[in-house]
């Protein structure tokens, strides 16, 4: 049976951020949260290739309660089951601890409910990190696929998988035995309209809550702040550029930029604008 | 004892990315910032290379001009091409042989999908996208360790990351975020080639085929003149006015996020924290507000000529020289007044 699963995250909509300017903290109260884009792309993928073959979606979360809003966000696209795995004991997490956490919660599922894809967005756009979907690759011991563009074919009965993946130099098409993972480029699949039934069905939805207890006991040592290597040492407010000088054109556009090209040419940076860079 | 400062050599088909030597001199400047440490102990601290591929050993010399006083080589047939596991694998066991201080990865789409893995593999803390790197001491230690700095929530605060007890102290760089040494020609090294014990298990995914699209993708990183455009451009007829632009200036045109999301012009083109970094010579920003989330990613161009309506746009924050008014006339103005410009310097020859 194919069985995919999508790994997400609930994110501050960066481009509605407000910082707070004396202590530099991130002001969260009436921040609006939403579902990591590209991770709503993956989830899209993963329901596409349940309509052609049957099977099922599982959508996987760490985070605080009120990340079921966005797993309801994925049964509505039509995934099958969520997972919610919350508890206090995993803030703190680095992408290391993180993908210790997910990579524990996926083995435990795939131990009862065999996957064959597991998919994560390129990257999550809080922290830009990409690096919890290749750590969780590594921890399982699945093949990894990143900037995942095309799902070519999944082959349940040889069990492999061709994706064509995105690199700076060229697009590769990949094979790799099943179950693999893959994180996502937005190319991967077209965000589909919710039907009614799934509609309906996703404003009710509770998804299974995991706690650092049950039904798997995680290591203590690996999870929150104390299983991640990495802290924050301190946060600053980004530098303040000097200002430059501004042109309110008052004796035409063709003035105001013959003296902006002869700040150019005077900067040295060229020998003229129009004689291209030194 | 000897501290090891090491960069990963990223190349492919035998062709380096430029990012390698950018890490080559940052490295440098980490083994210089722990001179006063090193008085007292009588450690060492070098920086070293580590080059993985097939019939590559020709680079490893041209990362000695660029600051690696050792390059580690792995080359063999397996490693032609860059898979996952088999190049993790490799660093993974170069690291636990070597056990180097610092291990620095350019972020690049093959960078990325390297450093998490090694990372995990070793279990080892690794700060992705850093933009300031130093050798210091942090808030409760005595010891010199890597400061990462990088911007966090889309750019909005800065952030200075530290990795006390695991080692190495990992770290990405995204191309462009540091500048090119200076290659010296007379620099000498050491090559050490290191065999790496490959069996099947390994090899847990084949590349089966290679579509190149080189004459398609823009180089926006490494261009000397970008042409960017913003929101205010209205479609993707805008970029064809940019572009117009940017051939008579010798550039290549560029875009922030909202042009590439309402798909006017493709990611390789995008500017910003989630786009590539530039630090061209010139930077000409045409209907771009100055968002936080794309300021990060062009602040460090030499200069910044920036157009806009809006005489608050944010954008004027970071430029060298702006002009307020509307790109629809002052783009074709400028293409005009570089025309004129250049009929008489050819007059003049």
């Amino acid at each position: 049976m194919f069985h995919a699963l999508v790994a997400i995250k609930q994110v501050p909509d960066t481009t509605n951020i407000r910082i707070d300017p004396e202590t530099g903290n991130l002001i969260r109260q009436g921040v609006p949260t939403i579902l990591n884009p590209y991770d709503a792309h993956a989830v899209a993928a993963a329901v596409e290739w349940k309509r052609k073959l049957g099977g099922m979606v599982t959508v996987v979360s760490m985070g605080p309660p009120s990340t079921v809003t966005a797993i309801r966000e994925c049964i509505e696209m039509g995934a099958d089951k969520g997972v919610l795995i919350s508890d206090r004991k995993f803030s703190g997490a680095d992408t290391l601890a993180t993908s210790y956490v997910l990579a524990e919660t996926i083995r435990s599922i795939h131990e009862k409910e065999p996957l064959s894809l597991i998919l994560f967005g390129k990257q999550a756009i809080d922290g830009d990190t990409a690096q919890v979907g290749p750590g969780v690759s590594v921890r399982l011991d699945f093949p990894l696929i990143t900037y995942a563009v095309i799902i070519h074919d999944v082959n349940l009965e040889e069990g492999y998988v061709t994706v064509e993946r995105k690199t700076e130099r060229w697009n590769e098409v990949i094979k790799a035995p099943l179950p693999a993972l893959l994180t996502c480029e937005k190319e991967i699949a077209e965000i589909p309209y919710a039907s009614l039934p799934d509609l309906i069905y996703s404003l009710q939805y509770e998804p299974e809550t995991w706690t650092a207890e049950s039904p798997v006991l995680f290591d203590v040592a690996h999870i929150g702040l104390k299983g991640s290597p990495t802290m924050v040492n301190k946060v600053t407010n980004p530098e303040k550029h000097a200002r430059g000088e501004v042109i309110q054109p008052k004796d035409g556009i063709e003035e105001a930029i013959k003296l902006a090209f002869e700040k150019v040419n005077a900067a040295g940076i060229f020998s003229s604008i129009s004689g291209g860079a030194k | 004892m000897t501290r090891r400062f090491w960069v990963f050599i990223e190349q492919e088909e035998g062709k380096v990315h430029p990012v390698a030597w950018e890490l080559l001199g940052v490295a440098n400047k980490l083994a210089a910032d722990i001179k006063d440490e090193m008085a007292s102990t009588g450690e060492e601290a070098v920086v070293e290379g580590i080059l993985v591929g097939h019939q590559v050993e020709e680079i490893a010399k041209e990362a000695m001009q660029y600051g690696a006083h050792r390059v580690y080589v792995v080359d063999d047939a397996a490693y032609k091409h860059y898979l996952n596991k088999p190049y993790y694998t490799a660093l993974a066991s170069l690291v636990e042989k070597y056990q180097p201080e610092v291990f620095l990865i350019g972020a690049t789409t093959l960078g990325r999908d390297l450093a998490g893995s090694v990372a995990t593999k070793l279990g080892t803390g690794l700060t992705a996208d850093c933009t300031q790197l130093e050798m210091g001491e942090p808030k409760g230690s005595t010891k010199k360790l890597l400061l990462a700095t990088r911007p966090a929530f889309g750019g909005n605060v800065i952030a200075t990351i530290v990795c006390k007890n695991h080692r190495p102290q990992m770290a990405s760089v995204r191309p462009r975020v540091f500048p090119m040494p200076e290659p010296n020609p007379q620099a000498e090294g050491e090559i050490v080639r290191e065999q790496v014990f490959t069996d099947n298990g390994v090899i847990n995914a084949e590349i089966i085929k290679i579509i190149r699209n080189e004459a398609s993708s823009a180089k926006v990183e490494y261009a000397d003149i970008l042409v960017a455009g913003g929101r205010a451009l209205g479609g993707p007829a805008g970029f064809t006015m940019l572009k117009e632009l940017a051939d008579e200036l010798g550039g290549i045109v560029a875009a922030s996020r909202p042009c590439v999301d309402a798909g006017w012009i493709t990611y390789d083109h995008q500017v910003g924290q989630t786009g590539k970094t530039v630090r061209p010579k010139l930077y000409i920003a045409a209907g771009i507000s100055g968002a936080i989330q794309h300021k990060v990613g062009m602040q460090d161009s030499d200069f910044i000529l920036a157009i806009n309506r809006d005489p608050d746009a944010p954008i004027f924050d970071v430029a060298t020289v702006g002009i307020v008014g509307d790109l629809f006339e002052v783009i074709p103005a400028m293409i005009k007044e570089i025309r004129a410009q250049k009929e008489v310097e050819h007059a003049n020859t």
